[in-house]
């Protein structure tokens, strides 16, 4: 296979082999700089302590591969995936091979952990070329001993056979592989060839899973450390004036209450916007207690005097404002084809609608927790985030440390969907055990991450079409969110290039509520607007809704114009492939469909539903999937979270309701807040197109598609358009009025 | 503070708490059986599920002072090395994306199959509806319910 241009560049810049001490052989790479050849290694290439490697391969004398993952894992496989993309160019057996979360040594204080989201699209290459590289040097390690050429050798399992039939196995040839150079080129695999890649493989951590064995951040324990709870102000737009800590403090087993907040403000002030726009100025009442019930106890007995400094928002002053922008304001454009203003003054008819959705919080089914102990000589972190380095970074900065006296170490994380990436948990908990000087855990109740959360921003589209002699002659697209939502690409997605007059703008409301990344950030909720603008489009121009798409796509020509970002070809493959294995217009009586696609983190995504109603209110039946990511490497991890996005897509379009009032919000925990369960779940049908090209992220595209699929399979069933999020509100209207 | 003896697992553990402490943090925080999750502190999501005396049970909602002379069960006791039959077919189906309900999950499947050897489809998804899970493993979950009720 043809290496991409950006990645050929020498492999001596990220890759290292060692003797191990023990016995065996190490071979350390560098995610960040493999990812990005700019990048220059922080230390010199022939420091063999491996401190500045962030994934390594262990290969022992007794034969056993160890692969240290080296990314974080939040449920999206990676911790399965990316090992067995090694593992298949090392040419070892998958079940002779152990995977551990590339760890630091807790020993030595000097490494710094990197990793954050890189994800098998970026590092598919550099994982095969690492484990190629280490097959070649174990052969040339074999022909050296035997003294033959290289290219007479075969390998498979982890064990090399000459043409005698002799045999060395990979442990017997370790010590002397690991002293030789690092070649510069290998050869990878033919696809035809794999036998790891595309073939099932169980998560790593299935064992520790189902016995309850520590793993999450919230189980980490450490000597002598203490629990804290965060009162934090109670509306976007307070602060804390005063509070009263006699009640708390008689609590058993509460140690002390003490307040943060100065550190985070100095750090806001000192102008690093991209990370501090998350984190509250206040301070904030810490309980410090010697367990987490008395912690909690502690601060729900703390009484606290707050002030408003910024204006107490609400839901319905926001929906004021974002209309407003939607209709009298000019928007940023991002992009504008033709003549718009032409083809809407010329049409025979104009459609136009108008979407809106509410702020959404991530509720991780792990609150958001993290572990920190600071003393004078070094900083200790430990816990679930999306962006260690990052944390990191600016915890150093806010005390006063080298990055070389802070050591974080991931843990396994229950959930992101975007909240792991911010990392004001981690602050908090660093001023906490910087002001107490003991080792210290923050624990978030759910109330505390439903309130105080980085939520997907409130938004609201309006799409207008110009229809003339029954084409698409023009389309209108504006966006308006709270905070912003929409950036550069996604004016490129589809329909861009598809109709002669187009253009979309954007414009957002500036509000003191924290808004932030929510899983497949941006397109949500643009991809349930649009799919049900294009079915709606497809009703009045009395054309399959299906073949609507395929007929637009013809219009299509990427080659004159570099911007746009969805394949044709791809987006009709899934298209096809869908239409053919949902059976799409093909349904018993009672069952109704609905269509919708969607191009978003490099993947290609069809889905239809089938619905039924049920005392006057549709049962989402099942939801066929088609997929273009390329090669698919974990088939059983790849349909999870197709699977996953899917529901959680139909989940949160259907139930989830969320509201501000005063600056507070009116939703807490999982008995108003409705997540997706068992009873309301489909059947997902999984299928994927069968390519050879590199392969794309699963864990965000298989969600935007979901809410359009299903809003347009209740048009057909009840003749009832959705333009609201969450649906239910507006389907249990219509089912009281009847 | 007051002492209270209790029987975890099949031993006697004593544990000094006050006595509204929810049996959840008696079990993460004294005893270092954190495999029984927090969730949502309302008895919501189903994270922290274990057996009192054979009963699926939110221990987020059991005050340490009501359990003495009850058996209690938790993720680590359920079964030997990760052997019950539900924790064998969670293992097949390779149901968890982020695992982190999946013990509440595991928990509240073997009360119910220990009670219902055959369960139908219906019964399995209500069963189970009390239990989120956020990743949206549900359908391995129920897939996995199955296969654990054919080989119980």
């Amino acid at each position: 296979m043809k290496l991409h241009k950006k990645d050929n560049f020498s492999r001596r810049n990220f890759l290292k082999t060692s003797v191990l001490a023990s016995g065996g052989m190490l071979i350390g790479f560098n995610f960040l700089t493999a990812c990005k050849p700019e990048a220059k290694m922080p230390v010199t290439i022939d420091n063999l302590n491996f401190n500045d490697f962030n994934a390594y391969i262990k290969i022992s004398e007794e034969g056993y591969v160890t692969i240290f993952s080296p990314n974080p894992e939040i449920g999206q496989g990676v911790k399965t995936a990316m090992p067995m993309i090694i593992a298949e160019e090392l040419d070892v057996a998958w079940k002779n091979v152990t995977v551990a979360q590339a760890d630091l040594d807790t020993k030595n204080f000097k490494r710094q952990v990197a990793g954050g989201s890189q994800s098998i699209r970026s590092s598919w290459s550099v994982l095969r070329e690492t484990g190629a590289t280490a097959k070649q040097m174990l052969m040339q390690a074999a022909a050296n001993k035997w003294q033959v050429d290289k290219s007479t050798l075969k390998v498979a399992n982890g064990i090399i056979t000459n043409n005698n039939g002799e045999t060395l196995g990979y442990g017997d040839v370790v010590k002397e592989a690991a002293l030789l150079e690092v070649p510069e080129k290998v050869t990878l695999k033919a696809l035809k060839d794999f036998t790891i890649i595309g073939k099932d493989a169980l998560n790593v951590d299935l064992h520790k899973i189902i016995t309850g064995q520590s793993l999450y951040g919230l189980d980490y324990k450490a000597e002598g450390m203490v629990y804290a709870t965060v009162l934090r102000p109670p509306a976007f737009g307070q602060e804390l004036v005063s509070f009263d800590a006699t009640e708390a403090k008689k609590i058993n087993g509460v140690l002390e209450v003490v307040t943060i907040g100065k550190k985070v403000r100095k750090f806001k002030n000192s102008g690093e916007k991209n990370w501090s726009f998350s984190l509250s100025s206040s301070d904030k009442v810490v309980v410090v207690a010697k367990n987490t019930w008395a912690a909690i106890k502690g601060k729900k007995a703390i009484k606290a005097k707050w002030k408003t400094i910024t204006a107490l928002e609400s839901t319905e002053q926001h929906n004021i404002v974002l209309n407003a922008i939607l209709n009298d304001k000019k928007g940023k454009v991002r992009r504008e084809d033709g003549n718009v203003k032409k083809a809407f003054a010329n049409a025979d008819k104009v459609i136009e609608k108008t979407y809106s959705a509410p702020f959404l919080p991530h509720n991780c089914m792990e609150p958001m927790n993290f572990y920190a102990n600071i003393t004078k000589e070094k900083v200790h972190l430990v816990g679930p985030i999306q962006t260690p380095e990052a944390a990191a970074n600016i915890v150093g900065k806010m005390f006063g440390f080298t990055q070389d006296k802070i050591h974080l170490e991931m843990t396994r994380m229950g959930g992101g969907f975007g909240r792991r990436l911010y990392g004001d948990f981690v602050f908090e908990v660093a001023e906490i055990a910087n002001k107490i000087q003991k080792p210290v855990k923050l624990i978030a109740t759910r109330e505390d991450d439903m309130t105080t959360g980085i939520y997907r921003p409130s938004t609201k589209y309006k799409i207008t079409a110009a229809l003339k002699d029954g084409e698409i002659s023009g389309y209108q697209l504006k966006e308006a969110a709270i905070n912003g939502n929409m950036y550069g690409s996604i004016a490129h997605f589809f329909p861009a290039g598809c109709i002669p007059n187009y253009k979309v703008e954007s414009g957002n409301y500036k509000s003191n509520i924290t808004t932030g990344a929510w899983r497949a950030p941006y397109t949500n909720f643009l991809a349930f607007a649009e799919q049900t603008f294009f079915d709606e489009l497809a009703t009045e121009l009395k054309i399959d809704p299906i073949q609507l798409r395929l007929d637009l796509l013809e219009n299509l020509d990427p080659k004159k114009d570099k911007r746009i970002q969805y394949s044709g070809k791809r987006t009709k493959d899934v298209i096809e492939l869908v239409r053919e294995k949902g059976n799409w217009g093909n349904v018993p009586v009672g069952v109704y469909q609905g269509f919708a696609t969607y191009y978003s983190h490099n993947t290609h995504v069809a889905e239809i539903a089938d619905i039924e109603i049920k005392n006057g209110l549709p049962v989402i039946k099942k939801i066929t999937v088609a997929v273009d990511c390329g090669i698919v490497v974990n088939p059983t991890g790849a349909k999870n979270q197709i699977e996953g996005g899917v529901l959680d897509g139909i989940g949160h379009a259907m139930y989830a309701n969320f509201s501000l009032k005063d600056g507070k919000p009116e939703y807490k925990n999982f008995d108003t807040y409705r997540l997706i369960r068992m009873n309301e779940t489909p059947i997902v049908e999984v299928h994927f197109v069968e390519n050879n090209l590199k392969p794309t992220g699963l864990g965000e595209p298989g969600l935007p598609p979901a809410g359009g699929a299903v809003a347009n399979a209740i048009n057909a069933a009840l003749g009832k358009r959705l333009y609201n999020q969450p649906f239910i509100k507006d389907l249990q209207k219509q089912t009281i009025l009847g | 503070m007051p002492n209270y003896t209790l029987n975890v697992n099949g031993q006697q553990r004593q544990v000094t708490a006050d006595e509204d402490t929810p049996l959840l943090w008696v079990l993460r925080d004294e005893l270092d059986l954190v495999g029984t999750k927090f969730g949502c502190g309302i008895a919501q999501c189903g994270a922290c599920t274990v057996h009192i005396d054979g009963v699926a049970m939110r221990s987020c909602q059991m005050q340490v002072s009501i359990l003495d002379g009850t058996k209690i069960t938790t993720i680590e006791g359920l079964s030997v090395d990760g052997k019950h039959p539900v924790q064998e077919a969670w293992k097949t189906i390779d149901v968890p994306q982020c695992g982190y309900c999946q013990a509440g999950q595991i928990m509240t499947a073997s009360a119910f199959l220990a009670e219902n050897k055959n369960p139908t489809e219906k019964e399995i998804r209500n069963a189970m509806h009390g239990n989120i899970c956020r990743c949206a493993s549900y359908n391995r979950i129920e897939k996995a319910v199955k296969l654990a009720a054919k080989n119980l």
